[in-house]
């Protein structure tokens, strides 16, 4: 089992930020290599640039935690939990954490590296809307 | 019309698999007889162990530290420079035809651009360029791929999957169930990575990359210039060569290496001189890096898996050979030869029973460091055939193809152009290289700079999660090639540490530009 967690400062509201993350279908706008995805209630089948296809199941999805979680269910894992957490610094500012649990640890590995390039996305897609308000 | 260029590496070759270097385990005659007619390299050192770091230095002619990529798994920047980008800005055709892993293999996303485009089936994509245009990938107007196994997404794996859907089985899984370099055995011994391919010949990716070469090449023009990196995956393991042509090396005649001390304790007595993380891994304590098997002990191999290992590398390299030779006599055919530049090359060693040890990682002796190389220059420049003993370092090779296209080396090129003799390397001051390995994976962090010098070979091991940055190994060249008598701590050597210290300490402050060190985002 492997844990890996980064972590983002971004020029937005913490509910700016949590727009783009609790919306389940919006993955493949900021997660790199996840082209498209199908939802059906709590479960959500992504599709990646390589052709695989991978199920996940949301457990969390909690506007005043801002808090989302899902697992990867997938004969590949052992184990996963991924968990994304807005956290608000100030009014202008938040924190953006992805966490990844897996095992085996290569995979949490693959899937880690995967969720440090969503959090420049997210960052890019919240201050976009930053933007916006501000005018 | 200028000079072409082919460029050739191989993957994990030692220098002593060569003819020419003095081997004898592998019949070797077309590069043997290209190093009789242009320049052999005694000395030339990786500026890593390991693939990605060493590529990302043949490319951009940097030392892992600059470029960025210093540790596999770790993505060569996009926009980092590229030899083949000055070579496209002065009019020649590029392309690399095999093995690239400037960017992780393992990418189930798709998100970097080798297996993207791989994926999508197109010859190369738009990219940024280090000086701020957008233009092929690298440089590389037309990109093929391979690596050691038959599945994921690039060219020859699509390739066979597709059309010789039925050799897949004979191929080893380079990767077990859990993603890890795989430790199963096979073979007559139990080999650990070895596996009876029955897969023919032809298909097989030595000649594959060779068939792709061959293909490029007949789509270039008679007055085009071109650079050609023509890079095969082997000999680095898996050693899963067709089975038809075991008959080359027959393992039970191989003789064991001279740094494979028969007697377990023998083999102990030497790892126990060296720094810690050694014998820790020859015992199965501690695997520090992802290319070694995470379940396997070295402790365990057998005298046998030793020469069977040996034995299907040899087979590995002399099919490489062949493919070599049938290239160049497919680039004289066209009447091109005259004007040809080969340079021959790996990316690093392997330690094939070195010690007791097997693959590679944190262990800076000659079985991982010294390298083949020849530069075989174009005929029509009338070359001097020479042997230089001088220590010179892959980080050359950019400067290297830019001289033969008549071009000034830019201001990012760390490494001078490689020295035609002695003579010139002496008088350009070629007297060490330098050897660079960071890993941080999964809580295991080792860090170390060695320095080669004509007759020292000095590593530090810097903080991490196994040295403290007390420990450190020496070995005097001269009285003990086989770097068996760890000199660090011999207090008759303290002026001649503190020397190659400094020396490493100019290397760490040396001028220029760095990238920020990428991020680690897969294994491999």
């Amino acid at each position: 089992m492997a844990s890996l967690r980064y972590e983002r400062r971004i020029d937005a509201t913490a509910d700016e930020v949590w727009g783009v993350v609790t919306v389940p279908a919006s993955i493949p706008e900021w997660f790199p290599g996840v082209v498209s995805c199908t939802i059906e209630g709590t479960r959500r089948v992504l599709t990646l640039a390589s052709g695989i296809e991978m199920p996940e199941e949301i457990l969390v999805n909690d506007p005043m935690l801002r808090r989302f979680v899902y697992r990867i269910d997938s004969p590949l894992y052992r184990f996963h939990l991924g968990s994304i957490d807005v956290i608000e610094l100030s009014p202008e500012e938040s924190m953006c954490i992805y966490s990844t649990t897996a095992e085996p640890d290569t995979l949490c590995l693959l899937i880690g590296g995967g969720t440090a390039g969503a959090l420049d996305e997210i960052a890019r897609l919240a201050e976009a809307a930053a933007a916006e308000r501000v005018g | 019309m200028g000079r072409r260029i082919l460029f050739i590496t191989t993957d994990q070759q030692r220098y002593d698999t060569l003819g020419a270097n003095g081997g004898t385990l592998s019949r070797t005659p077309v590069l043997d007889r290209l190093a009789n007619e242009g320049i052999r390299y005694e000395r030339c050192q990786p500026t890593s162990v390991v693939c990605m770091p060493s590529r990302a230095s043949m490319l951009t002619g940097q030392y892992p530290s600059t470029h960025g990529a210093w540790m596999n798994g770790v993505a060569l920047p996009l926009d980092a420079p590229s030899v083949a980008e000055s070579l496209h800005d002065l009019g020649y055709a590029t392309a690399l035809i095999g093995k690239a892993h400037f960017e992780p293999f393992m990418d189930p996303f798709g998100r970097f651009a080798e297996n993207a485009l791989a994926n999508l089936g197109v010859p190369t994509v738009e990219a940024p360029w280090f000086d701020g245009r957008r233009g092929v990938h690298r440089g590389f107007d037309f990109l093929e791929f391979a690596t050691h196994g038959v599945m994921g997404p690039l060219h020859y794996a699509k390739w066979i999957q597709r059309t010789h859907p039925e050799a897949l089985p004979g191929f080893y899984s380079v990767v077990d169930g859990d993603f890890n370099v795989n430790a199963a055995g096979g073979g007559d011994t139990g080999a650990p990575q070895v596996k009876l391919n029955d897969v023919p010949r032809e298909w097989y990716h030595t000649d594959w990359v060779a068939d792709r070469t061959i293909a490029w090449l007949d789509a270039q023009r008679d007055d085009q210039d071109w650079f050609c990196w023509m890079s095969f995956p082997d000999p680095h393991h898996p050693w899963d060569p067709p089975a038809s042509e075991r008959h080359r090396v027959d393992w039970r005649e191989v003789p064991l290496p001279a740094n494979y001390p028969e007697r377990a304790a023998d083999r102990e007595a030497l790892l126990d001189q060296k720094a810690r993380h050694w014998r820790l891994w020859y015992d199965g304590r501690v695997v520090s890096n992802y290319e070694a098997p995470k379940k396997w002990v070295p402790a365990t191999m057998t005298a046998d898996q030793v020469r069977e290992v040996n034995a299907m590398n040899a087979i590995e390299v002399e099919l490489i050979d062949e493919a070599i030779g049938r290239v160049l006599a497919h680039v004289a055919a066209k009447g091109w030869g005259d004007d040809l530049d080969v340079v021959f090359t790996s990316d690093h060693g392997e330690l094939q029973g070195d010690f007791g040890l097997l693959f590679k990682g944190p262990y800076h002796v000659d079985a991982l460091m010294r390298l083949p190389l020849i530069w075989r220059p174009a005929p029509s420049t009338s070359p001097v055939a020479s042997v230089v003993h001088a220590p010179v370092s892959l980080v050359s090779l950019a400067a290297t193809f830019l001289a033969v296209a008549g071009a000034t080396a830019p201001t990012w090129v760390e490494g001078a152009a490689l020295p035609l003799s002695d003579e010139d390397a002496a008088a350009r001051g070629f007297d060490s290289t330098v050897t660079e390995w960071d890993s941080a994976l999964f809580g295991v962090e080792v860090h170390v700079r060695s320095i080669l010098t004509s007759n020292y070979l000095y590593s530090e091991y810097l903080p991490g999660t196994m040295h403290d940055g007390s420990e450190g190994e020496l070995y005097d060249l001269d009285a003990d090639p086989l770097q068996r008598i760890n000199l660090f701590n011999d207090p008759e050597r303290a002026a001649h540490r503190a020397e190659l210290s400094q020396r490493l300490h100019e290397h760490a402050v040396r001028p220029g530009e760095r990238a920020a060190p990428g991020l680690l985002v897969a294994p491999v």
